[in-house]
């Protein structure tokens, strides 16, 4: 257990580090995160005992760190600094052997099985043993990185101060090592103190976060309380997003460059889109920012091409993703750039609706089919068989969205469907009742992210009105064309 | 294992070979046979027991001693360039030295041992204010400040070394012929006044082998490693000295040996201090014994101050090894 206490210290008279109070626990890896200069380094040589503290202390095991002698402390303690150049070199075998130096005695200090079994494990675990007698001047900055963690790791020391240890490694052995680490936090119960570069490597691997500034601690926690764009933001400088990462609950950021997205100016209406028997599609000039539950490209990302296939009512295919990105790519189209949607429907009879209203505009895409039309209440209470009908929406939003007004157009959007569905008194052929949509309705909302900001999209706001009164009107006029439909 | 075991074979091969070649070959030419049957020839095994021997043990003495303190600095210091003479201790014994040529000092007692006494004398004192002005300087002494020290010192000793030489008029020779060095006319007793001194001072840099092999990360990852850094480094410092300053007041200031020897050792056996020390003590005696042959045959029976040789010999073997070294590499 590492307890730093009231600790401040710098060079000089100049204290870098000011009043640092935490405590890392046996088994748990502490990332220090904080801009340069904020005094990462400081604190590191602080609690290694390089420099002095000007008051305060550092504990290991209840111990202060100058209650220790140079060579018990190294036991209980292994640091892997930043790395430097050399004047002369060792070998690979060498240098991990000095790891064993606090663990021999004597004038003559034999080598044991124990020093030698921790060197080989140590070379093993970093992956080098194949450049065991290869000096080390001539290794990649990588490579070196990895002998010097293995150094660390044949010290057998219960506490790990690592100050920035994936500098020089590609993502690859930026991760292993991480995990090599993280996984001897666990088993060894190790105590890990580590200097990140990297807030979203940090916010991954550690269980603790502290985030410094201007040598004072500006937040301490757990990665979600520290990783907030607000902090961030203030600590560093810089604009940025937090988001959290797609697998793990850990928060992640992303950078959001100084200079704005050099956007082509650009308002859609409904004449940019091109309707046949084929498809619905429409080509954006810039990339809009897209929320969906399509085929291609579902969820949330930025795409310039939309396209709503039409596909006969027996298209029976395993692999439909595959098959429609091959259809894609046919068409000369990028499968990374297009959001796409199938339906059964006759997508000639698409409704498309402009609404011009304060501070924006939006245009509605409908292609419905009430063949199918569903109670969703009263789904679960039969098995029913498939028949054509889907009702695919789209609506597009010159304007910016919040994150949360995305959400909300899509609930909207939704409700003014299952008005429609009930204005038009579509039935639920299986149960009687009136449908609130077809069991494979899609959904996309996409916005050009320039213009006037909303910030929701629900019934209550500017945009939300115009979303529930558009969809309604496009979708009732859409399963109206389904029952009756126009000539081409 | 096996490629150490074979660094020790070939050096103490070399050695025995400089040995048997400098106590054999000269102006007069002795059978090695006169060195376990002195009877066979008493006027050779006179030469060689009185003249020879202790000249080729001193020469290997001086060289042992620069080449092992020469390997300790560099390491220490973590400078390639780093030599016996870096610190200015040398610069000291000199100036004890030349002083005694200069003022003719000679004190009761002592008699012609007036000279290296003082030198020694100097060589102490001056590692003394070295140490003195580099802890006052910064209490850590970290290497750079050790180095500049060194530099501020070898240069104002350097000065009045240059001052007494050219106040001196037209006796320049034996001033300058002690600052060349030699091991000529010395005799036992200067082997039995260095010997202790060399013994102790590589016995300290011997401890400190696995430390040195720390610190050649620096002194920050050696601490984290567990070495009591400043304690160490004070021990090699003065280690170093010792010896330095023995080899200088016994034989001048001879270049070369502790600048190269270490750097041939490493290229050919690696940086591993455990065994760049031991080997860089051996093959400097062995270098130093084989240029005393040469000074002292080469335009016989003129003899040469031995620091023209060394440098004459010593800088195309470098050269050579450097060669292969770096062509093997690339």
């Amino acid at each position: 257990m590492l307890k730093v206490d009231h600790l401040s210290g710098g060079y000089g008279e100049k204290n870098i580090v000011n009043n640092a109070t935490f405590t890392v626990n046996k088994g748990k890896m502490l990332g220090i995160l904080g801009p340069n200069g904020s005094g990462k380094s400081t604190l590191m040589k602080l609690m290694s005992g390089i420099l002095q503290p000007a008051s305060g202390t550092v504990e290991i095991d209840g111990k202060e760190l100058w209650q220790y002698a140079t060579k018990e402390l190294a036991k209980k303690m292994a640091v892997l600094p930043q790395l430097h150049a050399h004047a002369f070199s060792h070998t690979v075998r060498e240098t991990v052997s000095l790891g064993r130096y606090p663990h021999q005695r004597g004038w003559f200090s034999s080598w044991s099985t124990e020093d030698e079994a921790a060197v080989v494990e140590a070379m093993e675990m970093m992956d080098i043993s194949r450049y065991e007698h290869t000096a080390i001047d001539h290794m990649s900055g990588g490579e070196q990185q990895r002998v010097f963690v293995a150094q660390a790791l044949a010290q057998n020391a219960s506490i790990l101060l690592l100050d920035e240890p994936t500098n020089h490694l590609d993502i690859n052995h930026q991760k292993e090592l991480l995990d090599t680490i993280k996984r001897q936090a666990i088993e060894r119960d190790l105590t890990i103190v580590s200097i990140f570069h990297d807030i979203n490597l940090a916010s991954m691997y550690c269980d603790h976060l502290l985030l410094l500034d201007q040598g004072g601690i500006a937040a301490i926690g757990e990665p979600h309380e520290v990783v907030k764009e607000k902090e961030i933001r203030e600590v560093y400088g810089t604009r940025v997003a937090t988001h959290p990462h797609p697998e793990l609950p850990k928060p992640q950021i992303t950078l959001m460059p100084g200079v704005d997205r050099q956007a082509v100016e650009q308002k859609i209406t409904k004449e940019d889109f091109s309707v046949s028997s084929e498809m619905v599609l429409y080509r954006s000039a810039a990339p809009l920012k897209t929320v969906s539950s399509a085929v291609i490209n579902a969820g949330s990302g930025w795409f310039t091409t939309f396209m709503n296939r039409r596909v006969d009512e027996n298209y029976r295919v395993s692999d439909t993703v595959e098959e429609l990105t091959f259809y894609i790519e046919g068409k000369g189209f990028k499968s990374t750039d297009t959001v796409a949607m199938m339906t059964a429907v006759d997508v000639g009879q698409v409704v498309l609706e402009n609404c011009e209203f304060e501070g924006g505009s939006i245009v509605v895409a409908v292609t419905a089919g009430a063949g199918n039309g569903t109670d969703v209440s009263m789904t679960h209470l039969k098995e029913r068989r498939k028949k054509v009908g889907t009702v695919n929406t789209w609506i597009f939003v010159n304007g910016t969205l919040a994150e949360e007004a995305f959400l909300q157009a899509m609930m909207t959007a939704t409700e003014a469907k299952t008005k429609a569905f009930q204005e038009e008194k579509v039935i639920d052929p299986f149960t009687g009742t009136i449908a609130t949509g077809t069991p494979t309705d899609s959904l996309l909302v996409a916005a050009t992210q320039q213009g006037g900001n909303f910030q929701y999209a629900g019934p209550i706001s500017e945009l939300g009105r115009h979303i529930g009164k558009t969809v309604f009107k496009a979708t009732t006029e859409a399963i109206r064309r389904y029952r009756n439909p126009a000539p081409h | 294992m096996s490629k150490s075991w074979l660094a020790y074979a070939v050096s103490f091969l070399l050695l025995g070979g400089a040995i048997l070649l400098g106590l054999t070959v000269g102006t007069v030419s002795i059978s090695p046979a006169v060195l376990w049957n002195p009877s066979l020839d008493e006027t050779a095994a006179n030469i060689l027991w009185n003249i020879r021997m202790p000249r080729v043990v001193l020469a290997g003495l001086v060289g042992a001693a620069l080449a092992i303190a020469g390997a300790a600095f560099q390491g220490l210091l973590r400078n390639p360039l780093a030599d016996p003479y870096t610190l200015g201790v040398s610069s000291g014994a000199s100036v004890g030295a030349v002083m005694t040529l200069f003022f003719g000092i000679s004190i009761p007692f002592l008699g012609s041992f007036t000279l290296p006494v003082m030198s020694m004398l100097g060589a102490l004192l001056t590692m003394l204010a070295v140490i003195g002005f580099a802890k006052m300087v910064d209490r850590s002494m970290k290497m750079e400040t050790v180095i500049l020290t060194g530099i501020i010192f070898s240069s104002f000793l350097g000065s009045i070394i240059s001052l007494m030489i050219a106040l001196t008029g037209e006796e320049l020779r034996q001033i300058i012929g002690w600052l060349l060095g030699s091991v000529s006319m010395r005799g036992w007793p200067y082997v039995q006044m260095a010997l202790p001194f060399i013994v102790i001072g590589s016995f300290l840099l011997w401890l400190n082998r696995r430390e040195l092999n720390a610190m050649l990360f620096g002194e920050d990852r050696a601490r984290h490693l567990g070495v009591d850094v400043r304690r160490r480094k004070m021990v090699i410092l003065i280690g170093g000295s010792v010896l330095t300053g023995a080899a200088v007041a016994v034989s001048g200031t001879i270049g070369f040996v502790g600048l190269v020897v270490p750097h041939i050792t490493r290229l050919l056996w690696g940086s591993d201090h455990r065994h760049l020390l031991p080997l860089s003590f051996i093959n400097g005696a062995a270098l130093l014994i084989v240029c005393d042959l040469v000074s002292r045959t080469i335009i016989s029976p003129t003899e040469l101050p031995i620091g023209v040789i060394t440098a004459f010999i010593g800088a195309p073997v470098f050269a050579f090894v450097f060669f292969r070294q770096r062509k093997g590499v690339a």
